[in-house]
């Protein structure tokens, strides 16, 4: 595919019931009302020569090159800044026009360096395409008088440089900050023609630029380029495809040369990104190629060996030989898989389907266990179905917006850019979290209620405002009564009007003023459209489940269903989480979410895979490591996904994977679980393969091959050999025939096909008969499990108590720049903000224990201990501190524990008790890393291999 | 933890849950989520349990277990 060039219609689509015509150029032309002449004009295929404007910032009207003449007006209005009106007659071309427009340009170019053969943006560059466009052919006033074409380059970011001397001060870089990305970075520092950009007085990298893009993006110039651009040129052709970072699934147009990416740049038909984008995705894609890549498959009989690189078959045929060793001699449940969500829908469904019909059990787990299962169960058992309710867009219709347990600007930027646009043009804000988030106060966005909790009382919470809706008659009579079942809301009714759900009554367990949440549940009751999106400060508790459900009740009490502006919504942490469960990863449960023990769902999968299927749930994660220690779970095999350093308390996952006898690792990089596995696939990244990705608004995106595997195999291709080396054989020549069979045996599924992904773009599930084009926003008219199903939530205080040994209260997360547990970002310049995790500590908890800024402190819990530096920190509360787990070497998960989520086993990452005290040293675990990761990590010099 | 103490410890959190409904609701729902989400394994495991008497288990984990079906067999290696 040849490079791609969107159409840049100037200013942004505007949407209206009311249909303005006029006339351009002799040519009628009708648009909604509200839209600018320019891009009137550019839809009706009439081009109007620009600089300042562009379709993603609203018009400015600086650049004076849109000019158009209006008859029977006087002046030559700017076309970007002039509505259009009924029976307007615009000309876009006259002499005077001309002439005009060519004197702005000279203007332009005679304080611009004329280095266009060496400028990077050398056919890329809208001054020059605009030079061309107005017959720019002298410019009168010469160079020598007073310009800025001296300033130096600012190179300080890692990705993308910033050349002053080439900036035509258009803001549209500026506007690209505040109005897209929503971080005021940027200003227009002096006046007049001492105008210039600024990163607030500093360099970029010093500044409060969050590295998005948005402003190179918007430049149309060299000004602000990508660093990658400046080194390898202009890319000559794009693919379209869908990001492999968090759970937003930003559409990219990757463009490259040859098969060499040059840029990733946010595709603007991206219908959940718009074009938009975040440092991840937009920048963070060198992991791809880096050097540390296995490109050859690897096998060794004990974990202490160096690794042996073998050919493709020896490997497959070693791993397939060693399952079927461990069955024989220990039962046929004695193995199992775990599924990744960094890899395809397809991938994962073929991962599931070998587990199932190759290994002849239900032993499949995915690591939405230990992240979102919780929504998968409390939204299934309340509204029918395991899955967020809204589309992204649906923000815009919110009037109140109730962030729990989610740092969206951290884990899901470009989302949080689009709730930072809606809450700018007048949204409520509600924060639930134990944290001070950005989000609380951000350039023109303040919450107004902050519910500063205690980690580990969600559910307190959410009961106390549930009470003040029940108990000051804000329940939606009319929703509850048509929509929802009445026995059960009775039954619920009557739990949360019992006194000791008040908020006055919860208040010394959460540390909320109940003041506070009164106010909160008013807000979200009365204050027109309510959403909630939360986190896994949600999930991550031994009441997850118990809180999704919570939320639940609270939007079907308050009529927050079932239309746009409202909703329960799940901001997913990886790229296919919400894919991987779709798509069966669950040993309880088939494609769709539908259980195992459900004689015609399990008849339709034996019919097609023509294999007996088991009829009992598998093992989850946790129970496949508990088995292993007690002896009866012998084998893994484990598609991208690295529990060792994702899943709490690393040593008992390491006790269990060394447990085993066969550990079969299908990963970019030896990962932290390849330490512990005798066979080592080497898979493809995302830029390797075709497939799809779902995201968390249940869209369904297209992953598009851009450059062969680096490995010679994509992954699904990858568990085919195995499946067959087993003696179950697949024989798919392309991942839309696993896309066919996944629709033919799952109802949610049954319209998609690889062709209308191609048509449409993208396909929100469900996508059927019903809704042949997919499903935007779910329950509208009636749940999908029929009735609405309150259900009761008592609060539970969690075994994981603070105590005097362990006073402080561990909660662990994520930031902007690195990704889950590091392997990919790690890998790229992201390193420069986030080159080491540290643990974040009130003033009061750090002055009580000595410690200062940067102190080396030990982190102790009952499970293990660590050591990190310190960083003193007001954004949190006294008595909690928190750290990242993004690398491996701090080990984060060492001091996390076993207790997790009642109903999923998802872990209680959010609550640890710990103490924390100035240290030394590097905690023994740390020093024994090192050491096991070296002899681990070996691998001979090549012998035997392809 | 050791194996048991996690069975009993998770078992127990089922019950909390379901403990807010009436008795008999209760549980069935201990039983009917242990019967969809608990391995053949676990689920033999936590019968075995109780037969010993079921130290540490929430009364309706005990009740509950009763009700359950016993697992059937491992499936014969393949």
């Amino acid at each position: 595919m040849a490079l791609i060039q969107e159409t840049d219609y100037g200013t942004p689509l505007r949407v209206s019931d009311t249909l303005v015509t006029l006339e351009i150029d002799g040519n009628p032309v009708t648009v909604p009302a509200g839209t600018s002449l320019m891009r009137a004009a550019v839809e009706a295929g009439i081009p109007v020569p620009k600089l300042c404007a562009t379709d993603n910032v609203e018009a400015f009207g600086s650049c004076r090159l849109c000019l158009v003449e209006v008859e029977g007006r006087r002046g030559t209005p700017a076309s970007c800044t002039t509505p259009a009106e009924p029976g307007m007659k615009v000309r876009t071309q006259s002499p005077k026009l001309a002439r005009m427009r060519r004197g702005m340009m000279e203007l332009y170019i005679s304080d611009h360096p004329l280095d266009c053969l060496t400028c990077s943006a050398n056919g890329n560059c809208e001054l020059q395409d605009m030079a061309g466009v107005v017959g720019l052919r002298e410019v009168r006033y010469g160079y020598d008088g007073e310009n800025h074409l001296k300033p130096g380059k600012d190179t300080s970011n890692p990705y993308f440089s910033f050349e002053p001397s080439k900036c035509i001060v258009c803001s549209r870089c500026v506007r690209a900050c505040e109005e897209v990305q929503g971080t005021f970075a940027l200003t227009i520092e002096g006046r007049g023609f001492a105008s210039k950009v600024s990163a607030g007085g500093t360099d970029f990298l010093n500044s409060e630029c969050v590295s998005c893009g948005a402003c190179v993006q918007a430049c149309p110039t060299a000004t602000l380029i990508e660093k990658s651009v400046t080194e390898k040129g202009q890319g000559d052709r794009s693919v379209i495809t869908t990001c492999a970072y968090c759970g937003v699934g930003c559409s990219f147009k990757a463009e490259l040369k040859g098969n060499e990416v040059v840029r990733m740049v946010p595709y603007k038909d991206g219908k959940a990104n718009h074009g938009h984008s975040c440092v991840k995705g937009r920048f963070a894609w060198g992991y791809a190629t880096h050097k540390d890549r296995i490109l050859k498959p690897m096998v060794r009989a004990k974990i202490t060996d160096p690794w042996r690189e073998v050919t493709w078959e020896e490997a497959i045929n070693h791993a397939a030989s060693e399952f079927k060793r461990i069955q024989t001699k220990y039962g046929q449940e004695s193995i199992g898989g775990i599924t990744s969500s960094r890899c395809t829908d397809e991938e994962t469904y073929l991962v599931q389907k070998m587990v199932r019909a190759a290994f002849g059990n239900n032993n499949v787990d995915t690591c939405a266990r230990v992240c979102h299962s919780p929504t998968g169960y409390g939204l299934k058992n309340t509204f029918g179905t395991s899955a967020g309710t809204q589309d992204f867009d649906s923000v815009d219709a919110a009037d109140v917006i109730m962030v729990i347990g989610a740092n969206p600007t951290d884990a899901h930027p470009v989302f949080a850019s689009h709730m930072k646009k809606r809450l700018r043009e007048g949204a409520r804000l509600i924060v639930v979290d134990p944290r001070r988030i950005d989000l609380i106060k951000t350039p023109h966005v303040k919450a107004d209620y902050h519910l500063p909790l205690r980690p580990g009382t969600n559910v307190a919470i959410i009961n106390a405002l549930a009470h003040v809706v029940v108990t000051e008659g804000l329940v939606d009579e009319g929703f509850v009564k048509e929509r929802c079942d009445l026995v059960a809301f009775e039954q619920w009714r009557k739990f949360i009007a019992e006194e000791r759900n008040s908020p006055e009554a919860v208040e010394a367990a959460t540390g909320v003023p109940a003041s506070d949440v009164r106010a909160a549940a008013r807000l979200y009751a009365t204050g027109g459209n309510a959403a909630i999106y939360y986190g896994l400060g949600v999930t991550e508790h031994s009441q997850g489940s118990t809180m999704v459900i919570g939320m639940a009740n609270l939007a079907m009490a308050t009529g927050n269903i079932g239309k746009r502006g409202v909703g329960i919504n799940p901001l997913r942490g990886q790229n296919n989480v919400q894919g991987s469960c779709d798509m069966g990863s669950f040993p309880h449960e088939f494609s769709g979410y539908r259980h195992v023990s459900d004689v015609a769902v399990r008849q339709s999968f034996e019919a097609a895979w023509q294999v007996p299927l088991q009829s009992d749930p598998g093992l989850r994660i946790s129970n496949m490591l508990d088995a292993a220690c007690d002896g009866s779970f012998k084998g893994l095999y484990v598609q991208g996904e690295d529990i060792v350093q994702s899943d709490p308390n690393t040593q008992h996952v390491a006790a269990g994977l060394a447990a085993m006898e066969c550990v079969v690792v299908q990963d970019l990089f030896l990962n932290e679980t390849a330490s512990y596995a005798h066979v080592f696939l080497p898979g493809s990244s995302f830029l390797e393969k075709d497939g799809t990705f779902i995201n968390a608004e249940r869209r369904i995106g297209m992953v598009r091959k851009a450059i062969p595997p680096m490995a010679g195999y994509e992954d699904w291709q990858i568990t085919m050999l195995l499946s067959n080396a087993l003696g179950y054989p697949m024989n798919y020549k392309h991942p839309s025939e696993i896309m066919d069979e996944i629709a033919r045996l799952t109802p949610t599924f049954a319209g998609v096909t690889y062709e209308k992904l191609e048509r449409l773009g993208s396909v929100q599930w469900p996508c059927n008969e019903k809704a042949p084009e997919g499903t935007p926003v779910m329950h509208i008219g009636g749940f999908v499990r029929g009735k609405g199903r309150f259900m009761i939530t008592e609060f539970i205080p969690t075994d994981e108590r603070t105590t005097d040994r362990f006073p402080l209260i561990l909660t662990t997360g994520r930031i902007l720049s690195q990704y889950n547990v590091g392997a990919q970002t790690r890998r790229t310049e992201n390193n420069v903000w986030h080159n080491e995790d540290v643990l974040e500590i009130h003033p009061w908890d750090a002055e009580n224990r000595g410690i200062n800024e940067g102190d080396l402190v030990s982190l102790t819990s009952r499970a293990g201990d660590i050591t990190l530096p310190a960083r003193i920190s007001e954004r949190m509360q006294p008595g909690v501190v928190y750290t990242t787990f993004h690398h491996a070497m701090t080990g984060a998960n060492v001091v996390t524990t076993e207790f997790s989520d009642w109903a999923t086993s998802c872990p209680e990452y959010k609550v640890t008790a710990v103490q924390v005290q100035l240290a030394k040293k590097l905690s023994q675990w740390q020093e024994q890393y090192r050491e096991q990761r070296r002899i681990t990590t070996q691998i001979l010099s090549q012998t035997g291999a392809d | 933890m050791n194996t048991a103490q996690t069975m009993v410890h998770n078992a127990n959190g089922i019950a909390l849950y379901f403990a807010s409904y009436p008795r008999e609701e209760a549980i069935a729902g201990v039983t009917d989520h242990i019967q969809k989400y608990w391995e053949r394994r676990m689920r033999q495991q936590i019968i075995d349990y109780v037969a010993h008497g079921g130290a540490g288990l929430h009364e309706l984990v005990l009740e509950a277990v009763k009700r359950l079906p016993v697992p059937a067999g491992q499936p014969a290696s393949k």
